[in-house]
């Protein structure tokens, strides 16, 4: 079983299983989503409108009469591609830059580090909404401002992984082998530090979904018809005493896959034991 | 203390700057340019540039952005394109709302929070952790909007038991605080118990049982002490995030205050009004911080010692 990687270890537990069997459901509606939903996203069926739950509509109909079931799983797509894509770019913008600050160190160190500062007591939702602002609404600028606003968490960690790492006997070790700076940061600094960032990543991955709804919430983030959870529960909401259904299982999707994000996340951590790496960080 | 604090408060300075040239920022990046709304169709081209030498904008960027930032100081935010008032006006207006939901929920958090991170503590590993550290995770996982609908549509619609939306009465400020309160309280909890079970590790606390005191006591007094550094800390820091909260909950229940006015604003591309709401949420973070420094300073007699 102990040969078996981590991930996989980690859906051993009854609580990391259903968690993971969750995640797999939903990455799944998302990416078969035009092959196996029932409807087409738009297709309006106005006689139909403000169903409820039926036989031929699993989770009932919206406002236009459209299929809810089909519009949570194009709504996945949105949402969990925007989310992961902006969490990406996240990490990659954050590795390298506290890579930099670390194994620079000096002035270009403490630049970073106060701009890392400056938006890290920012709320993440504020920081979005500054640039959206800027950027205006739509996909992209959601996108990049998830990105942004995640940013400070990725440098910080990486920064204070390759620092702790630096120290280290294997490095001394491979220095005195004769490897360079760059053989040493991209072969041996990285790739250690690579675990708790990832972790990291996936957690965050969960708020950006949330962060991601809000800003669909405000009608900011993937503009209608395309379908997103944010999108959805904006529509909703004005409907609310009238079909609640519409937005009662948009709110429930994001919650569970957020909360099967961070139950799998915490069995990974477990697995992986990481635990002290990822504080004071996260 | 005194030097501590000012020093303090001057490092503040270079935030508020920085901050500040993002928000001014905002108005040129976006797209489109507001003199040609201003002008008629046909006008000739010293129309034009009249009407950029009124506003100020035939000068350079940061030239412009030096004749903002002393209006701001002289609490001239500017005026509301689409509410055609002073943009000071309607912050003062919607402020206080604001700061009323805001403290009332970080008064929520703390107390709720507090209380259940030391039940937590207390009965570690046992069920009452465990239900609630869970509890706590999955009222975390839920966007406050959709938390607040749900709120508002079982015990304002079905129960009857709250106003639905809108600022009257102090009934109408319960539902909105929860759910608020509720995401911060998530944080509270686990920062208590955590900082609750390290303290508890420390050689004062075995000293304290040697000396035969009760355990309760050694908990409730000294171990929470101990335990609610951090927790201030964090719940300072995290102002922003009961900020954020006010900002969708505001929207959800029809509230007046700087997050309806925010979202409003940005949705009618009323940038004056978008600057000043963001401005006033920024330096709330900021002197949220620094709120929380001089508390943990207060608290911690080894960070007063070093100060004084």
């Amino acid at each position: 079983m102990s040969a078996w990687p981590a991930p996989l270890r980690a859906l051993r537990w009854p609580v990391g299983g259903i968690a993971g069997a969750w995640l797999i459901v939903i990455v799944a509606a998302a990416l078969f989503a035009p092959l196996i939903s029932p409807y087409a996203y738009d297709a309006q069926a106005l006689k139909e409108a403000y169903g409820s739950a039926s036989a031929a509509h699993w989770l009932g109909t919206d406002e236009f009469g459209r299929d809810l079931l089909t519009r949570l799983m194009y709504g996945a797509r949105t949402s969990l591609s925007v989310s992961a894509i902006a969490i990406s770019l996240s990490v990659a913008c954050g590795m390298v830059l506290g890579a930099a600050a670390a194994w620079f160190g000096g002035p270009f160190d403490r630049t970073v580090m106060v701009v890392v500062d400056l938006t890290w007591s920012f709320p993440e939702i504020l920081i979005a909404l500054i640039l959206v602002a800027i950027i205006g609404p739509g996909t992209t600028g959601t996108m990049i401002a998830i990105a942004v606003a995640y940013l400070a968490q990725f440098t910080r960690l990486t920064r204070a992984q390759i620092m702790t790492l630096k120290g280290e006997t294997f490095i001394e070790a491979a220095r005195s082998l004769g490897a360079g700076n760059t053989h040493i940061l991209l072969r041996h600094l990285l790739p250690n530090a690579f675990a708790p960032v990832l972790v990291a990543a996936m957690l965050a991955t969960g708020d950006a979904i949330i962060l991601e709804a809000t800003l669909g919430f405000f009608g900011l983030g993937a503009q209608p018809p395309v379908p997103s959870w944010g999108g959805m529960m904006s529509a909703g909401s004005a409907l609310v005493f009238k079909a609640p259904w519409i937005i009662v299982f948009p709110g429930l999707a994001v919650a569970a896959t957020v909360l099967a994000i961070n139950l799998y996340g915490d069995a990974l951590i477990a697995e992986l034991d990481i635990r002290s790496k990822l504080r004071g960080a996260g | 203390m005194l030097p501590w604090l000012i020093r303090r408060v001057l490092t503040l300075v270079p935030v508020f700057l920085a901050v500040s040239v993002v928000i001014f920022s905002i108005l040129h990046f976006i797209p489109g340019d507001p003199i040609d709304n201003l002008l008629k169709v046909g006008s000739p081209a010293s129309a034009r540039a009249e009407m950029e030498a009124r506003y100020g904008l035939d000068r350079a960027l940061p030239v412009q952005y030096g004749i903002w930032l002393g209006k701001v100081f002289q609490g001239d935010l500017g005026t509301a394109i689409v509410a055609r008032r002073p943009v000071a006006e309607l912050i003062a207006q919607a402020l206080p709302h604001s700061l009323r939901l805001g403290g009332l929920a970080l008064l929520f958090s703390s107390v709720v929070g507090i209380t259940l991170g030391i039940i937590a503590a207390l009965w570690r590993d046992r069920w009452p952790d465990r239900a609630i550290m869970g509890g706590v995770l999955v009222g975390s996982t839920m966007p406050n909007f959709w938390l607040g609908l749900i709120l508002m549509l079982v015990f304002s619609v079905w129960m009857g038991w709250f106003p639905v939306s809108g600022a009257r009465g102090w009934n109408s400020l319960v539902l909105p605080v929860v759910t608020i309160g509720l995401g911060g309280t998530a944080l509270v909890a686990r920062i208590t118990r955590v900082a609750m079970i390290e303290a508890v590790r420390q050689d004062f606390v075995t000293l304290l049982h040697a000396k035969g005191l009760p355990p309760l006591r050694i908990e409730l007094f000294h171990v929470l002490r101990h335990a609610l550094i951090p927790v201030v800390t964090i719940l300072a820091l995290r102002i922003g995030w009961i900020l954020g909260g006010a900002i969708t909950v505001e929207v959800v229940f029809a509230r007046p205050g700087l997050g309806t006015l925010l979202i409003k604003s940005l949705s009618q591309h009323d940038y004056p009004v978008v600057q000043a709401c963001l401005l006033m949420l920024a330096m709330a973070v900021m002197l949220g911080t620094l709120l929380g420094d001089v508390l943990q300073a207060m608290m911690d007699p080894r960070i007063r010692a070093a100060m004084a």
